[in-house]
């Protein structure tokens, strides 16, 4: 036979593509066992050990360390689940498929949606993991549904942003052991370096100044008041801000430097 | 409005990386419903010339129209009506042949009904049915070429790219590609195929450009491009080294070229019929003995050699 292409307007395929582009990640995901695997052990292992580890040290307000840690547990989590975007990202750039993607009469974004895409649905899957492992070793939040609500809502859009600023080291760097070695100086400092496992007033000054004004900070403050209640002051707001702007500058960057890469 | 003879035309294609001019100012047109083979060495230009034609690449100078449009302006619209190859397998490792088939024909724009029997169509044709469920990571080498090729036919494009798609390949796989592509062919698609092997070349193209530094040297057709290295030749062999020194003193000038170390002369023959007998003659009458002796066609290999000035041979082990 020959086939003929369907007619509809540009709005409609860029959408149909993208989502083509997202069922394909997302069936990388299911059958790449190894990461699946980690997708649900590694977040429970941080738990159990810091849980056990810390857990006697550390005296927090609010509470067991297990209600405290369970925010920062979460946004480390997704900090860290995003930089398999830049990693998907890499491989498919290294790979011939990039070409065959670019010479279709596809949506140019669609590839990269793809991936942060399915993305945020594998950080779901490790969350929802995480959450259930908590309240199995003493995790109580007392989040109404409204909480609940916000908290998605929040999860969501802090993922997206971090994906979209991933798949641009996943664009720029040269290698995928490249990006495995600067994602992880990107996020190792910002998630240690925050309310994640410790309070910040008693980390040294210079520290602190850093700690208290970066995003995962006001990420993990959010979503623990969130879930357990403590104060919200600006956290919620100042994570909007963070992840909204880092999203207006990270998609079109991405789609940039994609661009830019590839075609010259 | 008449139909443009030429589905490609490329006239004076530049571009650089840095101070490295990979094209040199490569002008080509495709006959509508023909094969033309860009023949080259590595490092020629040819997959660049590919990826600028299929709007993969952004280039310094010249125009590229395919089917009227401009490549550089209407990408969309070039994308659209052709298909391409790569020279690496482009195709998703972790997908079933069957899902990279029916993916790649809904990024096409086809309806999912449609590529799906589109799909099914083709793991026929490229005897893939048997393999159609199991991930590519499980294909040899030859099966993903072939998904590769089927891939680039899914939305059944008038126009086709083929970057080197036998590269690689074993002696078996590769005839069963040239069969496809052959087939792809018949089906009357404009078909563009880059080769450094020249047999190929000669068995699938039309027209043939041949590249090298970035710069067509030669186009024609085989038939044209090999008259233009001289006719016929006889080459006669003999088993000792007196009666090669004496057939050269009787030949005389007729000798086009000698070769001490396989006691082996090679005249140039113009008619056949007479200048053989007439060789033969010559050396009967003086009483010469010889062991063998054979009828050379030039192959395209002697264009090669006397236009790029090294044999493919040479460029292999470069």
């Amino acid at each position: 036979m020959t086939a003929t292409p369907i007619k509809r307007s540009k709005l409609w395929f860029a959408i149909s593509d993208s989502l083509i582009m997202i069922r394909r990640s997302a069936t990388h995901i299911i059958r790449n066992t190894d990461q699946l695997l980690g997708t649900f052990f590694q977040p429970i292992m941080f738990l159990v050990l810091f849980t056990a580890v810390f857990g006697g040290a550390i005296k927090t307000e609010g509470g067991s360390y297990i209600n405290f840690l369970m925010a920062g547990i979460i946004v480390q989590t997704l900090a860290f689940g995003s930089t398999t975007t830049a990693i998907a990202v890499a491989t498919d750039l290294k790979k011939g498929i990039v070409d065959r993607f670019r010479s279709l009469p596809m949506s140019n974004l669609a590839l990269l949606t793809g991936h942060v895409i399915s993305d945020i649905f594998r950080n779901f899957i490790s969350v929802i993991v995480m959450i259930v492992a908590g309240l199995i070793i003493g995790f109580r939040p007392n989040a109404s549904l409204t909480d609940w609500l916000a908290f998605i809502g929040l999860v969501t859009l802090f993922t997206l942003a971090l994906s979209w600023l991933m798949a641009i080291i996943g664009v720029v760097a040269k290698s995928v052991e490249g990006v495995q070695w600067l994602t992880f100086i990107i996020i190792f400092p910002l998630t240690f370096a925050s309310s994640a496992f410790v309070d910040t007033s008693t980390m040294t000054s210079w520290l602190k100044i850093f700690a208290e004004n970066q995003p995962v900070t006001h990420m993990v403050n959010a979503v623990r008041s969130l879930l357990i209640g403590t104060p919200m002051g600006s956290a919620g707001l100042w994570s909007l801000i963070w992840s909204i702007s880092i999203l207006i500058i990270a998609m079109p960057l991405a789609a940039y430097v994609f661009k830019r890469k590839t075609s010259n | 409005m008449p139909q443009p003879t030429y589905a490609i035309i490329a006239k004076n294609l530049k571009k650089s990386y840095g101070k490295n001019q990979v094209l040199n100012g490569i002008s080509l047109k495709v006959e509508r419903g023909t094969m033309l083979a860009l023949l080259g060495p590595n490092g020629a230009g040819k997959t660049t010339t590919v990826r600028i034609l299929s709007t993969l690449l952004n280039f310094d100078g010249g125009t590229v129209t395919i089917e009227g449009y401009d490549v550089a302006k209407e990408g969309d619209a070039v994308r659209a009506i052709i298909g391409l190859t790569g020279q690496s397998a482009a195709v998703d490792e972790m997908l079933t042949g069957r899902e990279n088939l029916i993916m790649m024909g809904q990024l096409y724009h086809l309806s999912k009904a449609d590529a799906r029997q589109r799909a099914e169509e083709l793991l026929k044709e490229f005897n893939l049915v048997d393999a159609a469920s199991r991930p590519l990571k499980d294909y040899s080498g030859g099966m993903r070429r072939r998904l590769d090729l089927a891939v680039s036919m899914i939305a059944t494009p008038p126009i086709i790219f083929l970057d080197e798609p036998t590269t690689g390949l074993d002696p078996r796989s590769r005839i069963a590609m040239w069969g496809s592509i052959n087939r792809l062919k018949e089906s009357g698609a404009t078909i563009l195929l880059t080769t450094q092997y020249l047999e190929e070349a000669d068995q699938l193209a039309d027209q043939i450009v041949v590249i090298d530094g970035g710069k067509v040297i030669a186009e024609g057709t085989a038939k044209e491009l090999k008259s233009t290295v001289g006719k016929d030749r006889l080459e006669i062999i003999f088993d000792n080294k007196s009666a090669y020194a004496a057939a050269q003193e009787a030949l005389g000038s007729r000798v086009l070229e000698k070769n001490d170390k396989d006691l082996a002369v090679t005249l140039m023959i113009n008619d056949t019929n007479k200048d053989v007998r007439s060789a033969l003659e010559i050396l009967a009458d003086a009483k010469i003995h010889f062991s063998t002796m054979s009828i050379h066609k030039p192959t395209l290999d002697d264009v090669f050699l006397s236009l790029t000035g090294k044999s493919k041979h040479d460029e292999e082990t470069a």
